[in-house]
C-alpha cells in the first residue's frame, strides 16, 4: 500500500513538473502553425466515428489522404458538392499541407465553375453564371484560408494571383499576390516577373508598372523574356517614352 | 582463488539480459507478422497513387511514415506487455533473479531489448521508406527532364527544384526519430503497468485507453489551465488526465513534416528530451514497483 501511495505521489509530481514543459512544446506547434487542427463536434460530425477516431490516435494525415482520395474519384464523378465537403475535411485535418489547399481551390474555381456554367439543367444563364461566381468565391476562401495557415510559403500567394487574374480578371490584386509571393524566400524566380506583367494591365498604373519592367530588364538577358519585352514596348508607347531611352527593338 | 567482487550493477548483467529479450522477441510471430505488414504497406504506397507527382509524395509519405507509426506504437505495446507474464509463466524469472540480478537490472535488461528491436524495426522500415522515395523521386526527375527538354533552363531548374522540394527532404529524419522515442515512450509505459498487472491482455487493453487518452491529455490540459467556470468535478477530471498521462500528442510531427514544413532544431531537441524524460520516469517507475511484487 506504502508503495503504490509512493508510485502515485511520484507519478503526481512528475506529472506537475512536467507541465511547463509540455506547454512550452504545446506554445512552439502553435507558434510553428502545427496543431491547426481542433476536436471537437464539428469535426467528429464531418469524420465519422472512425475518422474521427484515427484522427485522434495521431493518424490525421492517413485520414486527411484517404478523404484526399475519396474526393478524387468524387471529381471524375463530378459529385462537385461531395469534392467541396471533403476537400473542407482534408484541409481541416491538414492544414498545412499545400497541396490540398491548393487542389480544393482549383476543383472549385476552375472545373466547379466551369461545370456550373455548362449545367444543362440550369436554363436560366443568370443562375448559372452565379453558380459559377459561387465556385470562384469558395475557390478563393479555399486559398485565404490556406495562407491564413502557411503564411511563410509562396505557392498559396501565387495560386490567389493566378484566381485572380484568370477568374476575376482583377490584374491588380494578381500582381499585389504574385509581389506577396516573390517576397517569400522558396519562391518561384518568375514571380516578381508575373507580378510586373499583370500591374502593365491595369490602367493608371503604367508608370509604376514600366519602372519594374525596365528594372526586370536591366538586370540582364535571363530576364529578356518575349512577354517582357512585349509588355515593355506596349508601355514604353502608351507612356511616350524618349526614343533613347526605350529598348532596342528584338532581332528578327 | 578469489571471488569476483559482486556489483550492486554491471552493464554487462544488463547486456546479457538485453541480447537474451532481443532473441526472444525476435521468435515471436507478431514481430515478423508486423514487420511484414509495414514493409507491405510502405512498399505498396508507390502503386497506390498515380497522381501528380506532389500528390503522389505526399501520399506515399503519409503512408509510409503512417505505417511505421502504427508498427513501432503497437510492437511497443504487444512486445513489452508480454515480457514479465511470460518469464512468469515460464519460469525463467526465478532462474534469473535467483541469482545475484538486482531487480532494477532485470527490468532495465528487458526494456533495453525491446528498445533494441523497435530500433532495427525503424531502421529497416526506414531503409525501405528512403529507397521508394529515392526511386521514385529519380523517376519523376527522369520524367520532367524529358517532357521539358525544349524548355528554357530556368523553367527546367524551377520544375526539378519542385520535384526535390516534394519528395525526400531531411525534416523526415527527426521525424522518424520522434516516432522511435514515441515507441520507447509506450514501451517503458506498458512495462510500468505490466509490473502491477495481472495478465498481458489487462495490459494492452489499459495500454490502448492510455494511447487514446494521451493523444487527447494536451486538450484536456490546456481546458483544466485556461477554463475557469467548469464545476470543480470537470477541473479535478481534467487535472488527473493532465497529470497521470504523458502529452502524445506532441510527438506526432511527422503530420506536419509530410505537409512540408520545417521542423526548428529546439523544436525537435526538446520533443526529442520529453521523451527520454518520460521513458526514464516510467523505467524507474516500473524499478520501483517490481521491487515490491511478489513472486
Amino acid at each position: 500500500m506504502i508503495r503504490f501511495l509512493l508510485v502515485l505521489v511520484i507519478v503526481l509530481v512528475v506529472g506537475a513538473a512536467k507541465l511547463p514543459i509540455e506547454r512550452e512544446l504545446s506554445a512552439i506547434h502553435r507558434q510553428e502553425h502545427f496543431r491547426g487542427i481542433e476536436f471537437n463536434l464539428d469535426l467528429r460530425e464531418q469524420l465519422g466515428q472512425l475518422g474521427f477516431i484515427a484522427a485522434l490516435s495521431g493518424f490525421r494525415s492517413i485520414v486527411a489522404d484517404v478523404l484526399f482520395i475519396q474526393a478524387h474519384v468524387a471529381w471524375e464523378r463530378t459529385e462537385w458538392s461531395r469534392v467541396l465537403l471533403l476537400f473542407r475535411q482534408v484541409t481541416t485535418l491538414q492544414p498545412r499541407a499545400i497541396l490540398f489547399w491548393d487542389m480544393g481551390a482549383w476543383h472549385m474555381a476552375w472545373n466547379a465553375s466551369v461545370a456550373a456554367m455548362n449545367d444543362r439543367s440550369q436554363p436560366r444563364f443568370a443562375l448559372r453564371i452565379k453558380a459559377q461566381r459561387e465556385y470562384f468565391a469558395i475557390g478563393k476562401d479555399f486559398l485565404e484560408r490556406g495562407i491564413k495557415n502557411n503564411p511563410e510559403r509562396p505557392q498559396l500567394y501565387e495560386s490567389l494571383a493566378r484566381l485572380y487574374k484568370e477568374k476575376y480578371q482583377d490584374h491588380a490584386r494578381a500582381s499585389e499576390f504574385f509581389a506577396k509571393a516573390a517576397a517569400i524566400p522558396g519562391a518561384s524566380s518568375y514571380d516578381k516577373r508575373f507580378s510586373a506583367y499583370e500591374l502593365s494591365y491595369c490602367d493608371g498604373r503604367e508608370r509604376g508598372a514600366y519602372q519594374r519592367l525596365r528594372q526586370l530588364y536591366d538586370a540582364g538577358e535571363n530576364e529578356r523574356l518575349p512577354t517582357l519585352i512585349t509588355r515593355l514596348k506596349f508601355l514604353e508607347n502608351k507612356l511616350n517614352i524618349a526614343q533613347d531611352q526605350r529598348i532596342p527593338d528584338p532581332g528578327p | 582463488m578469489a571471488e569476483a567482487k559482486h556489483r550492486s550493477f554491471s552493464f554487462q548483467r544488463v547486456f546479457a539480459l538485453t541480447v537474451n529479450t532481443l532473441i526472444e522477441l525476435t521468435r515471436q510471430k507478431v514481430f515478423y507478422v508486423l514487420l511484414i505488414f509495414a514493409l507491405l504497406l510502405i512498399g505498396s504506397s508507390i502503386f497506390m497513387a498515380r497522381l501528380t507527382f506532389q500528390q503522389e509524395f505526399q501520399i506515399l509519405k503519409d503512408v509510409s511514415l503512417g505505417a511505421m507509426s502504427i508498427f513501432t506504437s503497437l510492437l511497443a505495446i504487444v512486445a513489452t506487455a508480454r515480457l514479465i507474464p511470460q518469464d512468469i509463466e515460464d519460469r525463467t524469472i526465478y532462474t534469473i533473479l535467483a541469482k545475484p540480478v538486482p531487480r532494477f537490472e532485470y527490468v532495465l535488461g528487458k526494456l533495453a531489448g525491446v528498445l533494441l528491436l523497435l530500433a532495427i524495426g525503424t531502421l529497416v522500415m526506414s531503409a525501405m521508406f528512403l529507397v521508394v522515395l529515392y526511386t521514385r523521386e529519380q523517376t519523376v526527375l527522369h520524367e520532367t527532364l524529358r517532357q521539358m527538354s525544349a524548355a528554357p533552363r530556368e523553367q527546367v531548374d524551377d520544375a526539378l527544384r519542385a520535384v526535390r522540394s516534394s519528395a525526400l527532404n531531411l525534416d523526415i529524419l527527426p521525424g522518424v526519430a520522434v516516432i522511435y522515442l514515441k515507441a520507447c515512450l509506450l514501451a517503458a509505459l506498458t512495462l510500468f503497468v505490466s509490473t502491477f498487472a495481472t495478465t498481458n491482455i489487462f495490459t494492452m487493453v489499459v495500454m490502448v485507453f492510455i494511447y487514446f487518452i494521451g493523444h487527447l491529455q494536451a486538450t484536456a490540459r490546456e481546458y483544466w489551465l485556461q477554463e475557469q467556470s467548469a464545476g470543480w468535478i470537470t477541473h479535478a477530471l481534467l487535472a488527473f488526465v493532465a497529470l497521470l498521462f504523458p502529452d502524445l500528442q506532441t510527438f506526432n510531427l511527422v503530420d506536419d513534416i509530410v505537409a512540408g514544413a520545417a521542423i526548428p532544431f529546439a523544436l525537435f531537441a526538446k520533443t526529442a528530451a520529453l521523451g527520454i524524460f518520460y521513458t526514464t520516469i516510467y523505467t524507474l517507475l516500473a524499478a520501483l514497483v517490481f521491487y515490491g511484487k511478489e513472486l
